[in-house]
């Protein structure tokens, strides 16, 4: 009962920061993930080594995508073509339909298949290969045939500056696939450690790459061959108030959250980074969710049937007994993703601090 | 009474040769035709500079010893796939359309120059995708088109925007998102829009069924009304291209498919992408005709028989070889994949607008000082549209939730703060 007056004294005294809101061009400050030794890379570097390891230990590996030979337009293949030889590391024309069924057809021969999109707003024209080829070949072949040494790398969400057909964030589409492996990281360390541990895995994966984050997030990333678990979520900070879900760039804002959230209302919030949408990690959110009895899910997608609208739904059914107040999504708005008016469409920490005073007023 | 003349760059030779002769009407030219220019013929009606006193005679009227009309012929030939007989290759130029020509590719040159410079200033973010180099393209099909024909492209679309109607204040405030842009600052670079100009688009090669539609809607209505559907050498070859190719011949839709071929689709040249580079070629049934994209009177020629070929018998492809000076967005610098040598090349010698000037002038259609007069008009224009582009207000913020169904679908917006915005739509869509 004292918590809610206290909250009300200390946001009265936030407001006035609220102002400076859209000051910076980047709406999230970067927590690196640390890791004993490495070399300092971004996330497009990260990659890079990633799919170097990749092409290197598995001499079937093939690595193909608009301009990837030249090193694609956000650089993550730079130097690969030089090293393993247009045969291995090529060019494709325009045609994302025929990129991911070109790529479904050589993964269905055993090869291991590296495709990338362009964009995740440009995955559209492969929706149908990726949904109706790729996630039911093995069930449909009664396990005889299966696509599973295939993996997409696909640049997503809000960039700053994208508008439109740039900024995109379309794991909801398909993380109603069943079939599919879905998987979005929040830095270079786990960019890799996924990316690896995708190609290895023997289901056909995306991996959705927050393209903001390629130059943004630098880390201390271990040289050497290593894999990050699928379908595990990470709890980053531990809370006993609040839990805070997000993924890729939103995580940043969450972890930003929970130190204004501790700082300006005294609240304790947990932060789980999802990292993966198909399979998820349905035991480490419920365990949260029963420990702190309320949950913020946030994420750039819009609200209507955004990811955050199943995690709901689960904790919900799962939790219900002990939850506090009811689970709240902060997301985009369900409207098109907006050229000028970016900032105010993304879940930024100031709405997500908002959301943290709400459940705690309850 | 025609006279032939081998090249533009012999012209004022054979100038000083017809005033020696200015009683003769039948001068033939030089023989050289390997210039830099390529087979560059131009035919022009003996009245040319005021030089003879017959100029009643042949037809041809003139003013304060200036011709007003010139026969030229087109730079380079056309080619033809599953055609007979092609677009003419002699085509008259009057002072009006060259005047008109001039000023409009100069302004696109400049509208883009001044995008550029906002772009590298980050006063626009984001994507932008500049057409300097391909200015002979817009122009040249726009002069062909009729008010009953439309037209839509994809994210190359400035100057199309600005020869749509749109001002270039309407265009350069919509790449820096304010509320004097065309779609209110909502839409930036690739999303333009006019009157049956149905816009640019940011997904390669989805435009081209887009066009086919609006095709077909055309046919349906009997306004006899065509589409140009435009995409690049590198949306040539997705999918859904050849999907419209299929569906437009088989119902005979009244849509050209321009390939606007600059060689480059993105970073990947032409023959990295493409098995069959000739793109005017690649309708399988469908007609094509090859066109020199950097001559705006070319492209002309080729768009009015091509209307009228689509309105008779069915639709063709037009493949308009042409070629762009930046990197495929301002985010490439556009040299890592081809020389500096060869843009400055091409600058020098094909470039659309300095051969259109050199040709007027030659031919005695415009004169420097009037070439002088519209690039100063043409540059004021851009510098005040600069100017209101970089002050101009941005809309207001419930405009983030404006336009997205025509009415509020349920009883307040979803999704937004508290559920309690209703929706909202101020402008009714030019398409009702």
């Amino acid at each position: 009962m004292i918590v809610p007056q206290i909250l009300r004294g200390r946001l009265t005294t936030l407001r006035p920061n609220v102002s400076a809101l859209f000051l910076s061009r980047s709406h999230f400050t970067y927590y690196p993930t640390s890791s004993s030794s490495g070399k300092k890379m971004n996330m497009f570097n990260a990659i890079n080594n990633a799919m170097d390891l990749a092409l290197e230990n598995d001499n079937s590996a093939l690595l193909f995508g608009e301009d990837v030979g030249f090193g694609g337009v956000f650089r993550c293949s730079v130097n690969l073509r030089d090293k393993y030889g247009k045969n291995r590391v090529f060019n494709t024309p325009l045609c994302e339909q025929g990129i991911a069924g070109f790529a479904i057809g050589v993964a269905n021969t055993g090869v291991t298949a590296i495709a990338e999109i362009q964009f995740a707003d440009y995955i559209f024209p492969s929706f149908d290969q990726i949904v109706n080829e790729a996630a039911k070949y093995r069930y449909r072949s009664g396990g005889l045939f299966d696509c599973g040494s295939l993996t997409f790398r696909v640049p997503c969400g809000a960039v700053g500056h994208g508008a439109l057909y740039h900024s995109q964030s379309p794991e909801a589409y398909f993380a109603h696939t069943p079939g599919l492996r879905i998987v979005i990281p929040r830095g270079p360390v786990k960019a890799k450690g996924l990316l690896l541990a995708c190609v290895r895995d023997p289901n056909p994966c995306i991996v959705f790459e927050p393209k903001t984050l390629y130059r943004a997030a630098v880390e201390e990333v271990p040289l050497d061959y290593y894999t990050s678990d699928l379908g595990k979520a990470d709890v980053l900070c531990e809370g006993k108030d609040v839990t805070l879900i997000g993924w890729g760039t939103q995580v940043h804002v969450l972890l930003e959250v929970a130190n204004l959230a501790k700082e300006k209302l005294g609240v304790d919030c947990e932060v789980i980074d999802l990292v993966s949408i198909l399979p998820w990690d349905t035991d480490a959110v419920c365990k949260s969710a029963k420990k702190t009895g309320r949950v913020i899910i946030a994420h750039e997608a819009p609200y209507t049937q955004g990811f955050g609208s199943e995690i709901a739904a689960y904790i919900q059914e799962k939790c219900f007994l002990h939850l506090e107040a009811p689970v709240k999504r902060v997301t985009g708005w369900d409207t098109p993703f907006p050229h000028v008016f970016e900032p105010f469409y993304l879940p930024d920490k100031h709405r997500c601090l908002s959301a943290v005073q709400d459940i705690m007023l309850f | 009474m025609l006279r032939t003349l081998s090249r533009v760059s012999e012209l004022p030779i054979i100038v000083k040769q017809l005033q020696k002769r200015s009683h003769n009407n039948n001068i033939a030219s030089g023989k050289n035709n390997n210039n830099s220019y390529g087979m560059q013929h131009c035919r022009y009606s003996s009245s040319f500079f005021g030089l003879f006193q017959n100029a009643a005679q042949a037809g041809v009227t003139k003013t304060n010893n200036y011709a007003t009309e010139a026969t030229v012929k087109v730079n380079r030939p056309f080619k033809l796939h599953r055609l007979d007989e092609g677009p003419a290759e002699e085509v008259k130029l009057t002072k009006d359309e060259a005047l008109r020509y001039y000023t409009q590719m100069q302004t696109i040159r400049r509208l883009e120059t001044a995008a550029g410079n906002l772009y590298k200033e980050k006063i626009i973010r984001g994507f932008c995708h500049l057409y300097s180099g391909q200015e002979a393209c817009a122009v040249g099909m726009k002069a062909a088109m009729r008010d009953v024909d439309n037209i839509i492209s994809a994210y190359r679309v400035h100057g199309w925007t600005y020869l749509m109607g749109v001002s270039p204040s309407g265009v350069l405030a919509e790449l820096t998102g304010v509320q004097g842009g065309c779609a209110r600052g909502k839409g930036g670079s690739m999303h333009m829009y006019s009157p049956n100009f149905y816009g640019g688009n940011g997904i390669v090669g989805a435009q081209v069924p887009l066009g086919t539609g609006v095709a077909l809607a055309c046919k349906y209505k009997g306004n006899g009304g065509m589409c140009l559907a435009l995409y690049g050498d590198g949306a040539a070859n997705q999918g859904q291209v050849f999907e419209a190719y299929n569906m437009a011949y088989l119902w005979k839709l009244p849509v050209i498919f321009v390939c606007e071929n600059n060689n480059y689709a993105m970073g990947t040249s032409t023959e990295r992408a493409s098995c069959n580079t000739d793109y005017y070629t690649r309708g399988d049934a469908l007609p094509g005709i090859w066109v020199d994209g950097m001559d705006v009177l070319a492209v002309r020629s080729a768009t009015e028989f091509a209307i009228n070929y689509v309105n008779t018998v069915g639709p063709l492809v037009m493949e308009t070889n042409t070629y762009r000076y930046s990197g495929h967005s301002m985010s490439d610098p556009g040299t890592s994949y081809r020389t500096r040598e060869e843009i400055q090349e091409v600058r020098q010698k094909r470039d659309p607008i300095t051969s259109f000037k050199e040709l007027c002038i030659e031919l005695g259609l415009l004169s420097a000082d009037e070439v002088k007069a519209i690039d100063l008009k043409v540059r004021k224009e851009i510098d005040e549209a600069t100017a209101f582009s970089k002050t101009d207000a941005e809309l207001g913020v419930s405009h983030l939730w404006t336009d997205v169904y025509s009415n509020c679908l349920e009883s307040k917006l979803r999704g937004t703060i508290s559920y309690n915005l209703d929706h909202i739509q101020e402008r009714k869509g030019v398409n009702h």
